[in-house]
């Protein structure tokens, strides 16, 4: 088993990727460099699935590698599961 | 750092030393597939075109036929031709015997039909494949090695597991002068601007976001949309939600070397070091453009497993999703999916591979090549007429 519940990949990043499944109500511990998140799972979330870090709001860019990898569809809370029901490319 | 492998008069280097059956066209693959089978040390792939085809098309297709005749781990080939294809069997063969290689050919309407064709096919093999056992392997320079990287069914772990190891992998072999292709365009698609950033020059920078504006244009005018076909339903599942983060992802199994160069689908790296190739991200014909282009061998990451492999060239496989690897040991290699677990780091893993990598330029077996798997496609830039 992971020894570490998801992994932030860069301290840009609006998401974390699930290293296992995760439960509704679960609180996850993450840290990236000198950054700590302490986040209250709102949605299941698949394993190897995102998970937002903190609110992102309608039309805001979602980072993971620290880069863009597209845009909010709607109000995203921090623990909810991040995936095409509320994320969309900016390249189609 | 040497290996041993096979050294051919036009100073390209081998790992393997097949004969090689080559079909011109579509017509031709069964016939091709019978000769291979009765011979030890044949290889062969199913060619889905060679006819039907018009300009580019067309010539794209008779190009790689030839290249792959060329390849330096092929000691000898067999064209089998129908006779009337658009890839005129006989050119073919001429143009492959520039190469230095023996070149027998067969043809199908020449010989009166299959059985005739067949007896004449596995003769010259015979005698190709009695030589290419007497041939011996020499010590070769790591700097002699062009390995293609590719990635299929990937899911996250892709992208912060296995391909960060194949990425390390191929700066060690880069740092030891040899030569790694990077391909698949539409897999730079968000991501361009990191590889364009790294490149060697200001030429090279420009080559890289060219190739894919020109892709993006192409399927805006056939008024298509990419988001239909990348990330594929499986990468969906997984976890992959946009082709930005596929491509972040993939981008990564080049490793921090600069990009040397941007080379069109199917032809030869001018430069050591990372170069860029022009490929689709359909792994097949991706893979075909690469081995066209002189890779000996292909390291292959994936998330959700694949069993691809091509008659040329031995592909290495390694995943970054542990499960994946329980479920498919048949068809994996290396499991990077330790640095997700906890177990190890990419740079462990990522030496593991290029010890692989150098094992298997020795002769060491992968699992694809061991089932004999020898999927074909070509990149068409055109259609059948």
């Amino acid at each position: 088993m992971p020894t570490v519940d998801a992994i932030v990949i860069s301290e840009k990043d609006s998401v974390a990727t699930a290293l296992r499944s995760i439960q509704t109500g679960e609180n996850i511990q993450l840290k990236v460099s000198d950054k700590s998140y302490e986040i209250v799972i709102l949605t299941d979330i698949p394993i190897f699935h995102k998970v937002a870090l903190h609110e992102i709001g309608q039309g805001e860019k979602i980072y993971k590698y620290g880069e863009v990898i597209g845009e909010a569809v709607s109000r995203i809370k921090a623990g909810e599961h991040v995936h095409s029901h509320n994320t969309v490319t900016l390249r189609g | 750092m040497t290996f041993m492998g096979y050294q051919r008069s036009n100073g390209t280097v081998g790992i393997r030393n097949h004969v090689l059956i080559l079909p011109t066209v579509s017509c031709s693959t069964e016939t091709a597939r019978i000769i291979a089978g009765q011979v030890k040390g044949a290889v062969t792939f199913q060619n889905q075109q060679g006819c039907g085809q018009m300009g580019a098309d067309a010539k794209r297709t008779i190009d790689i036929l030839i290249a792959l005749g060329s390849h330096p781990n092929i000691s000898g080939v067999v064209v089998v031709g129908l006779g009337c294809e658009t890839a005129q069997p006989h050119k073919v063969a001429e143009e492959i015997a520039k190469s230095g290689k023996p070149v027998k050919t067969t043809v199908i309407q020449e010989e009166g039909g299959t059985l005739g064709a067949i007896t004449k096919g596995i003769r010259y093999a015979t005698e190709m494949a009695l030589a290419a056992s007497m041939e011996e392997k020499v010590p070769c320079d790591v700097s002699e090695l062009i390995v293609a990287l590719e990635c299929g069914g990937s899911d996250p772990t892709s992208g912060v597991a296995s391909n960060p190891s194949m990425g390390y992998a191929s700066d060690l072999l880069v740092a030891a002068g040899g030569t790694t292709i990077l391909s698949e365009t539409t897999e730079f698609i968000g991501a361009e601007h990191v590889l364009a950033a790294r490149a060697a020059d200001e030429e090279v920078a420009n080559d890289i976001m060219n190739i894919v504006h020109r892709l993006e244009k192409s399927t805006k005018e056939r008024g298509e949309d990419l988001r239909g076909g990348n990330p594929s339903p499986g990468n969906i599942a997984g976890g992959i939600t946009t082709i930005e983060e596929k491509s972040l992802g993939c981008i990564n199994k080049g490793g921090s070397s600069p990009a040397v160069e941007v080379v069109e689908y199917g032809e030869k790296p001018r430069r050591k070091g990372l170069v860029i190739m022009d490929s689709p991200g359909f792994d097949i014909d991706s893979i075909v453009g690469m081995v066209a282009g002189g890779a000996q061998m292909c390291v292959f990451t994936t998330g959700l497993g694949t069993p691809v492999g091509n008659g040329l060239v031995p592909v290495i496989k390694l995943t970054g999703n542990s499960m994946t690897y329980e479920k498919m040991k048949d068809n994996i290699d290396i499991n990077a999916g330790v640095i997700l677990d906890g177990g190890k780091t990419v740079e462990e893993v990522g030496q593991e591979v290029y010890d692989e990598m150098l094992r298997v330029a020795n002769g060491k077996t992968t699992k694809a090549e061991i089932f004999g798997f020898s999927e074909f496609g070509v990149w068409r830039c055109g259609t059948s007429v």
